[in-house]
């Protein structure tokens, strides 16, 4: 006789960041398919992109991964300047491979932290967001030197430089942070608890993970080494020195080795960006009007927290983009949930959804 | 895309294997663009994915151009991490004429497929389950065409 069940998980969940509906089939507690119903946080983002300028497209980016909305801004104005034709100065370069690694940590941080205490780790979640919270601070103080608060990054390079002493304290930040982030992993890396809950645990396999189109730590931790930081290197990361950390199996406990690890990488990145950091302007000259070429279109991605985050732009000779279609790495990364929640029980679900680190705001644009 | 002098080949070697199934074959900004026939696209992936190692389907997307017909183009963005190639695959598509599907050769297509079916309503043939994705069954119309209202319909 069959025990099967059918369950639905969601919308709402404190596991998830957004909104989320997983329909279940369950037999004796463990998952046999697992459906994901998506589109609760469906903005028509991408319409609205065709309404206005290229530039005020930018803040709808915000609103695509709600974690780590540099790396939407970044894929985004790469994207606008190959499509227009413009370059961005070497220092604006260089600080905003600063800025996107900064985001990566402090994205990352952000998941250890719900991802532990999803699985009943409590502790690094205060030890995470205090970190997460002194990068988050630095952003700030940089956004804050602009009027309005509205400068960061923009087609041709940044809204404005460094506010006097953010160097410094940035410094100060870097070079606490590898000792402060082994105190994060302290209770968790070496834990026999921790192993039992995740070793093994919703293993993808390589073959499986390039076919559903999975990028970033999801994908190097099932040991394939690609990173389009190395693949195909935009803004700074061409000239920086950084590994690529690799998983060997694919499962929740090498994609938090992997990210961990990425953490420590993000701030080697960050300390030779500001090491090497060249003079000059951080915007580029612009005519007032950014009009596209008629009949152009591009596509260019960056390598976010979550994996490959790109943009596809079509230009029709006005200043409006005919088309803008975001390429969302949590969108492909979700595809691969069933997958790894097969055979798993009901009650690691919450690890399963945490250890492919979800941005629900870009899934459903 | 990828400025590596394979693309040309690439190009060259696909219209031997597939001849008129690839229209135009065009490198503009570094990126290769193949125009393909829409009847031989999911052949000319495959092709792509078995012999040239695009064993990545990045992105597909739909765009519409309403004075043109058919009025819509399907964009596949596709990479070969071995050798570090991009390429793009262009067809076209109307309301009427259903696309085959790439979900055979990607697994990565299920939901983008689903999606330009949502938002354009383009047909995919072949497709395991070609249910709306980000909207809701019986949402009237597909919202990013251009003759679609930015404001809505009231639904």
């Amino acid at each position: 006789m069959s025990d099967e069940l059918e369950l639905c998980f969601g919308p709402r969940h404190p596991a998830i960041q957004g909104v989320l509906v997983l329909r279940l089939r369950v037999e004796d507690e463990r998952i046999v398919e697992c459906r994901p119903v998506i589109g609760h946080l469906h903005r028509g983002l991408e319409k609205l992109f065709e309404t206005r300028p290229f530039g005020e497209g930018l803040p709808l980016t915000d609103h695509l991964d709600l974690a780590a909305p540099v790396t939407s801004n970044l894929a985004y104005v790469g994207a606008v300047e190959r499509l227009l034709g413009v370059e961005a100065p070497p220092r604006a370069r260089f600080l905003r491979t600063l800025f996107a690694e900064l985001q990566r940590i402090a994205s990352h941080l952000l998941w250890l932290g719900t991802h532990a205490a999803d699985a009943g780790a409590v502790p690094p979640f205060f030890a995470a967001l205090r970190e997460r919270d002194r990068v988050l601070d630095l952003w700030e103080s940089y956004l804050a030197a602009w009027p309005g608060g509205e400068g960061g990054l923009r087609p041709g390079g940044l809204s404005h430089d460094l506010p006097e002493g953010w160097s410094e304290r940035c410094r100060e930040f870097l070079a606490e942070f590898p000792a402060a982030l082994t105190g994060c992993e302290g209770a968790l890396t070496e834990s026999r608890l921790w192993k039992k809950r995740t070793v093994g645990l919703g293993v993808l396999a390589a073959e499986a993970a390039v076919d559903l189109g999975v990028t970033g730590p999801a994908l190097r931790a099932s040991g394939v080494a690609w990173d389009l930081r190395k693949a195909r290197p935009c803004e700074a990361w061409g000239e920086v020195d950084f590994d690529v950390p690799l998983g060997r199996n694919g499962d929740t406990y090498d994609r938090y080795r992997v990210r961990i690890e990425e953490m420590r990488q993000a701030a080697r990145i960050a300390v030779q960006c500001l090491d090497r950091l060249p003079e000059g302007p951080v915007l580029a000259d612009l005519p007032a009007e950014l009009e596209a070429p008629r009949e152009s279109e591009v596509y260019h991605a960056v390598e976010g927290p979550r994996g490959e985050i790109g943009f596809y732009l079509v230009g029709d000779g006005t200043a409006t983009p005919w088309r803008c279609h975001p390429r969302a790495p949590s969108y492909a990364n979700l595809q691969a949930l069933p997958e790894i929640c097969r055979g798993e029980l009901v009650s690691d679900l919450v690890t399963l959804i945490g250890t492919l680190d979800l941005g629900l705001g870009e899934v459903d644009r | 895309m990828s400025g590596a002098p394979g693309e040309v080949p690439l190009s060259i070697a696909l219209r031997e294997e597939l001849g008129d199934a690839i229209e135009t074959a065009r490198t503009s900004q570094g990126e290769l663009t193949l125009r393909v026939r829409r009847e031989a696209v999911a052949r000319v992936c495959a092709t792509l994915r078995e012999r040239h190692g695009f064993t990545r389907l990045v992105d597909l997307c739909g765009v519409d151009f309403p004075e043109r017909n058919p009025r819509f183009e399907i964009v596949y963005h596709l990479c070969d991490p071995a050798a570090g190639r991009w390429a793009r695959v262009k067809i076209t598509a109307g309301e009427e004429t259903p696309v085959p599907s790439v979900t055979g050769v990607w697994r990565a297509a299920d939901w983008p497929e689903r999606e330009v079916w949502d938002l354009f309503g383009v047909r995919f043939e072949g497709h395991p389950d070609l249910s709306r994705l980000l909207l809701w069954e019986g949402f009237d119309g597909h919202p990013l065409r251009k003759d679609f209202p930015v404001e809505g319909t009231g639904d």
